[in-house]
C-alpha cells in the first residue's frame, strides 16, 4: 500500500504513516508584510547590449557592427521604443510589456567589474562586492536575510544547486523537474533517519521534500519530463516547463519570494548574427520563456519584478570572425507588473571612437548596484543602510534611482 | 592505519573502490598511487581520430550548403518558401547531427567504461582533471564529434609528461581551436585580410582562444596580464586552423594546420616579453613560456589541491604550496607534481574532505556494484544528476566545490537514482557485506546499523549508495 503512493500523497498524509520529519519545512510562517516577488535571471556569457537594445539612431552604430547592424524600426528592423534605442525583433513579448508600461530598458549598465573575464565577471554579478571572490555568499541572499517572510525558504533557485546569488545565511530551496521514479516512504524516513545527524544532506534532504510537496501541489510536475537542471535557451520546452513551475512556486502565498533562473549562451564570439541567426534565435526562446512566465504568474505578475542582467558586455565592433569578444556595458532589464517600465534608462555614451571605454566596448554609464539596491529598497523593503554596508558592501557612491517601481 | 590509507587512496584519489580493490591498496596506499604512473592511461577502444570524424563532418556539411543553394535557387523568389527550403534542409542536417551524435556517444561511453573498470582509477582521475581543466563542451555543435577525441588524443596521451607537452596539443588540437572559435582568427595586417580588403571585406582577430588561455588554462585570472597581452596573443596565434578539404588546401582535412596567410605579422610582446615573429614557432614559444611561468604554477597547484584534497585554502594553503613548488622546481613535469601531491599531509587526513561530483558519485556506483555499460541509455543518469558528460557549458569546464554540487534538488536526484539501481538489483547484492569492500574505513556505525536493518536488500542497497561516507570523498 504505502509502497505506491508517490512523494505527494505520503508528504500529505505526514504523521499519520510515522512520517513526521517528512512533513513540509515551508513552515508558514507569519505572511510578509507585503507580497512583492522578485526574480533574478542571470544571462551567462556576457550578453550583447547592443544587439539587444541596439540604439540605431546612433551615428557610429551601422559602422561598428557591420553585418551585425539591425536597422531602424520596420521590416527586419528593431522593434521601435524611444525614436534612439529599439528592441531585437526577435523579442516581441518585451516590446509588448514596454507598451503596457511594464518593461524599463537600462543601457550602458555594468557592474563595478571592468576587467573581461567571464567567470570573474558573473562572481561579481552574483557576490554584489566590486571584486571577485570577495565573498561565498550572493547579495540576494544577503537581502533576503533578516526579511519577514511567507515560508522558511524565502528564495528558490531554478536548478539542481543553489547560484552564487542565492547563496549565503537564509535558507534556500531548489528545485528542477522530476526525472526519475521517487521512493517509497519507509525508505525515505530511513535515510531521513540516517541524514539527522548531517547538518547538511539532512537540511538538503528536508528542503528538497518540502519544495517538491509545492511543485507537486501546484500540479506543475509532469511525471513524464526528462529535463535536466536548467536547459541552455536553445531547449525552449524544457525553459517553458521550468518557468512555469517557478511561477507556480511564487504564486503561493507560503511559497517564496525570490526566484532565480540561470540561463547560458550568450557568448557570441562567431557568427553571432543580426536581425536573424544565433543570438536572435536565442533571445526568441527567451522572450517566449518570459511571455509564458507572465501568463503562468496570473494576478501575481502585478506585484512581480524580474530584473535581467549579464556580467558584461561585448565589443563595440563586431570581431574578424562576424561575432563580438568581451567587452564592457551591456543591457538589462526590468519587467513585470510592479516596474513603473515604458522607458529607456539610458545616460548614452555614444559610440564614437573617443566615447569607447578604452578604445573598444561601450562605456558604463549606469552602476548595476544602483539598479539591484533599489529594487530591493522601494520592492523588498530592505533598508537602505543594509543595502549600502551588508547586500552591496563599498556601493555608497551608487546612486538610489527613485521611481523604478509602481507607487 | 593502513586499512585508513587504503581507503582515502582508493577514493579520494582514485574512482571510489571496486570489491577487493582496498585489499589491492592495503599494504602500501602511496606505493599503490605511484604505481598507477607508469604508462599513459591510453583508452582501450577501436574509435575514430578527429581528423576523420571532422573530414567527414565536413563533407556532410558540403552536402547541406549544395542543397541549400540549390533550393535555394529553385524557390520562387517571390513567394520566398521557407518551408520547403527547411524541410529539404532537415534530412542532411539530421544526418550530420545524429553522425557527430553517435561519435559523442561512443566517445563517452568508452569513458564510462574505462572509469567502470580501470585497475588505475588514479590516472583516470587526472585524465578527468585535465580535460576539466581544458574543457570543451558539446552544447556547441562544432565540438559534439570531437569531445571525447579531444579527450583521447589531446589529454590522455600527455597527462604523465611535462605540462607544456600537454598544452601545446591542446592549443592545437582542432576541438580546441573550434570551441574557443580561433580558426577563422586572422590577423588585421595578413595576407588574407589585405586581400579580402581590396574587396572590401573586414577580416580580423577572434581574442576567445588567447583569453582563456592566459585565464583559464595557463597564467589564472589575478596574473596581471592586460587586455593588450590579450590582444598581441591572439594575434600570435592567427593562423592556427584546422586542414580543409579540397584540391588547393594544403594540410590534412580535420587536423591541426597552420595558415601563414592567416597570421600577423611582426613581433608581439605578451606578458612582459616580445617574441619574433617566427611563424607558427611565434606561439610555440609563447605558450613554452606560460607553461613555466610561476603564476601557472600557483594556479595549476591550486586546482590540483581543490580537486583532490580540499575546497579551499586555507585549509589546502600549505598544500598548494608544495604542489606549486614541485612544478616551478621540475619544470612542469607532471609525475613530480603529482607525486608531492600524495605527498601532502593534508591529503591524508580521514575526516572526508569534498562532496562528489554526480559524475564521480555515478563512476562509484558502476564501480562499487560492477555495473555493465549497458548501451547509451547509460548516459542518461549523468544528465539527470547534472553532469551530461563533455558538456560543462563553459571553457572554465565544471565547478569543483562543494557548494557548487550540494543543492537540495541535487541530492535528491541521487536518492533516486541510487533506489532505482538498487531496485533494478533486487537481492542481487548483499550491501552489508559490500559495505566494509566500499567504504573501508570510513564505514560508519550509524551506516552499517542502518544497512543491517533494511527491510529488504535493495533498501539496504539504497542506503549504502545515499551514506554520508559515500557521497563525499
Amino acid at each position: 500500500m504505502i509502497a505506491s503512493l508517490n512523494r505527494r500523497q505520503l508528504l500529505k498524509l505526514g504523521a499519520a504513516v510515522g512520517g513526521a520529519a517528512l512533513v513540509s519545512r515551508f513552515s508558514f510562517a507569519a505572511p510578509a508584510s507585503g507580497d512583492a516577488r522578485l526574480v533574478f535571471v542571470i544571462l551567462r556569457g556576457a550578453l550583447d547590449g547592443l544587439s539587444a537594445v541596439p540604439p540605431y539612431a546612433d551615428p557610429h552604430y551601422a559602422n561598428l557592427r557591420e553585418a551585425l547592424a539591425i536597422g531602424a524600426p520596420g521590416s527586419g528592423g528593431v522593434l521601435a521604443l524611444d525614436g534612439q534605442f529599439g528592441l531585437h525583433p526577435s523579442l516581441s513579448f518585451l516590446h509588448e510589456a514596454y507598451g503596457a508600461r511594464e518593461l524599463l530598458v537600462l543601457h550602458a549598465v555594468a557592474t563595478p567589474y571592468r576587467e573581461r573575464s567571464h567567470f570573474d565577471g558573473q562572481d561579481v554579478l552574483e557576490s554584489g562586492h566590486s571584486l571577485p571572490h570577495a565573498s561565498d555568499s550572493g547579495w540576494l541572499n544577503r537581502a533576503l536575510n533578516g526579511l519577514p517572510t511567507r515560508a522558511k525558504e524565502s528564495g528558490v533557485a531554478l536548478g539542481q544547486n543553489v547560484p552564487l546569488v542565492l547563496r549565503g545565511p537564509a535558507s534556500i530551496a531548489s528545485w528542477s523537474p522530476a526525472v526519475l521514479p521517487q521512493l517509497d516512504e519507509d525508505t525515505l524516513q530511513r535515510i531521513t533517519d540516517r541524514y539527522a545527524t548531517d547538518p547538511v544532506l539532512g537540511a538538503r534532504l528536508a528542503e528538497a521534500l518540502a519544495t517538491d510537496q509545492i511543485a507537486a501541489e501546484s500540479q506543475a510536475v509532469p511525471m513524464q519530463t526528462v529535463a535536466s537542471a536548467m536547459a541552455p535557451p536553445q531547449r525552449p520546452s524544457r525553459y517553458l516547463e521550468t518557468v512555469r513551475t517557478a511561477a507556480n512556486f511564487l504564486k503561493r502565498d507560503d511559497g517564496p519570494s525570490v526566484a532565480v533562473f540561470d540561463t547560458l549562451g550568450w557568448d557570441t564570439h562567431f557568427n553571432e548574427g543580426g536581425a536573424q541567426g544565433q543570438l536572435a534565435q536565442r533571445l526568441g526562446v527567451l522572450d517566449q520563456a518570459l511571455r509564458a512566465f507572465k501568463d503562468a504568474l496570473g494576478d501575481t505578475w502585478s506585484h512581480t519584478a524580474v530584473l535581467l542582467a549579464t556580467e558584461f558586455g561585448r565589443t563595440a565592433a563586431a570581431n574578424g570572425t562576424r561575432g563580438t569578444d568581451h567587452g564592457t556595458a551591456s543591457a538589462a532589464f526590468l519587467l513585470g507588473g510592479a516596474v513603473a517600465g515604458g522607458r529607456v534608462l539610458a545616460d548614452w555614451p555614444g559610440l564614437g571612437p573617443k566615447d569607447l571605454y578604452q578604445g573598444r566596448d561601450l562605456k558604463a554609464t549606469l552602476d548595476l548596484r544602483s539598479v539591484q539596491k533599489s529594487v530591493l529598497r522601494d520592492h523588498l523593503k530592505v533598508a537602505p543602510q543594509r543595502l549600502d554596508e551588508q547586500v552591496f558592501p563599498g556601493s555608497g557612491a551608487a546612486p538610489y534611482l527613485d521611481g523604478l517601481l509602481r507607487a | 592505519m593502513s586499512a585508513q590509507s587504503a581507503t582515502i587512496a582508493v577514493n579520494r584519489f582514485g574512482l571510489g573502490a571496486q570489491p577487493g580493490e582496498l585489499a589491492a591498496a592495503g599494504a602500501d596506499a602511496r606505493g599503490w598511487l605511484r604505481g598507477q604512473l607508469h604508462a599513459a592511461p591510453l583508452l582501450d577502444a577501436a574509435l575514430p581520430n578527429s581528423g576523420s570524424i571532422l573530414a567527414s563532418a565536413d563533407g556532410m556539411r558540403r552536402e547541406l550548403r549544395a542543397l541549400r543553394q540549390s533550393a535555394a535557387a529553385a524557390a520562387n523568389p517571390n513567394t520566398a518558401d521557407a518551408s520547403a527550403n527547411l524541410n529539404a534542409n532537415a534530412a542532411p542536417f539530421m544526418r550530420l547531427r545524429q553522425y557527430l551524435r553517435s561519435q559523442y556517444v561512443a566517445d563517452a561511453l568508452a569513458r564510462l567504461q574505462s572509469a567502470a573498470q580501470t585497475p588505475r582509477p588514479f590516472a583516470e582521475r587526472l585524465v578527468h582533471f585535465w580535460s576539466n581543466h581544458f574543457a570543451v563542451s558539446v552544447d556547441k555543435l562544432a565540438v559534439l564529434g570531437v569531445a571525447g577525441s579531444f579527450e583521447r588524443e589531446a589529454i590522455r596521451p600527455h597527462v604523465l609528461s611535462n605540462f607544456r607537452d600537454l598544452l601545446l596539443a591542446v592549443e592545437q588540437h582542432p576541438a580546441m581551436l573550434l570551441y574557443l572559435d580561433n580558426q577563422q582568427s586572422v590577423g588585421p595586417h595578413s595576407k588574407q585580410a589585405e586581400r579580402a580588403a581590396t574587396r572590401g571585406r573586414t577580416l580580423g582577430l577572434n581574442e576567445n582562444l588567447a583569453r582563456e588561455t592566459l585565464e583559464l588554462h595557463t597564467l589564472g585570472v589575478d596574473a596581471g596580464y592586460t587586455q593588450g597581452d590579450v590582444t598581441n596573443f591572439a594575434k600570435v596565434l592567427t593562423g592556427w586552423s584546422i586542414g580543409l578539404r579540397g584540391p588547393l588546401q594544403p594540410g590534412t582535412p580535420g587536423e591541426f594546420i597552420f595558415r601563414p596567410q592567416l597570421h600577423e605579422p611582426g613581433a608581439q610582446s605578451v606578458f612582459g616579453r616580445r617574441y619574433a615573429d617566427d611563424g607558427l614557432a611565434q606561439g610555440v614559444a609563447v605558450l613554452s613560456d606560460l607553461a613555466t611561468a610561476p603564476a601557472t604554477a600557483q594556479h595549476l597547484a591550486t586546482k590540483l589541491v581543490r580537486h583532490f584534497i580540499a575546497d579551499d585554502p586555507p585549509a589546502a594553503a600549505a598544500a598548494v604550496t608544495r604542489v606549486a613548488r614541485a612544478f616551478e622546481r621540475s619544470r612542469g613535469d607532471l609525475p613530480s607534481v603529482y607525486q608531492a601531491l600524495i605527498d601532502c599531509p593534508e591529503a591524508w587526513d580521514d575526516t572526508p574532505q569534498k562532496f562528489k561530483t554526480p559524475q564521480d558519485y555515478l563512476f562509484s556506483i558502476y564501480r562499487g556494484l560492477k555495473l555493465p555499460v549497458e548501451g547509451e541509455g547509460a548516459l542518461a543518469p549523468f544528465e539527470q544528476l547534472g553532469q551530461r558528460q563533455f558538456a560543462p557549458g563553459s571553457p572554465a569546464g565544471w565547478p569543483d566545490r562543494s557548494a557548487d554540487w550540494d543543492g537540495a534538488s541535487a541530492l535528491m536526484k541521487r536518492i533516486e537514482f541510487s533506489h532505482a539501481v538498487a531496485q533494478r538489483s533486487g537481492d542481487a547484492l548483499n550491501a552489508a557485506e559490500l559495505a566494509p569492500q566500499l567504504l573501508g574505513a570510513s564505514l560508519t556505525e550509524a551506516t552499517r546499523s542502518a544497512i543491517e536493518r533494511a527491510a529488504s536488500a535493495a533498501q539496504g542497497l539504497t542506503l549504502l549508495l545515499v551514506a554520508p561516507e559515500f557521497i563525499r570523498r
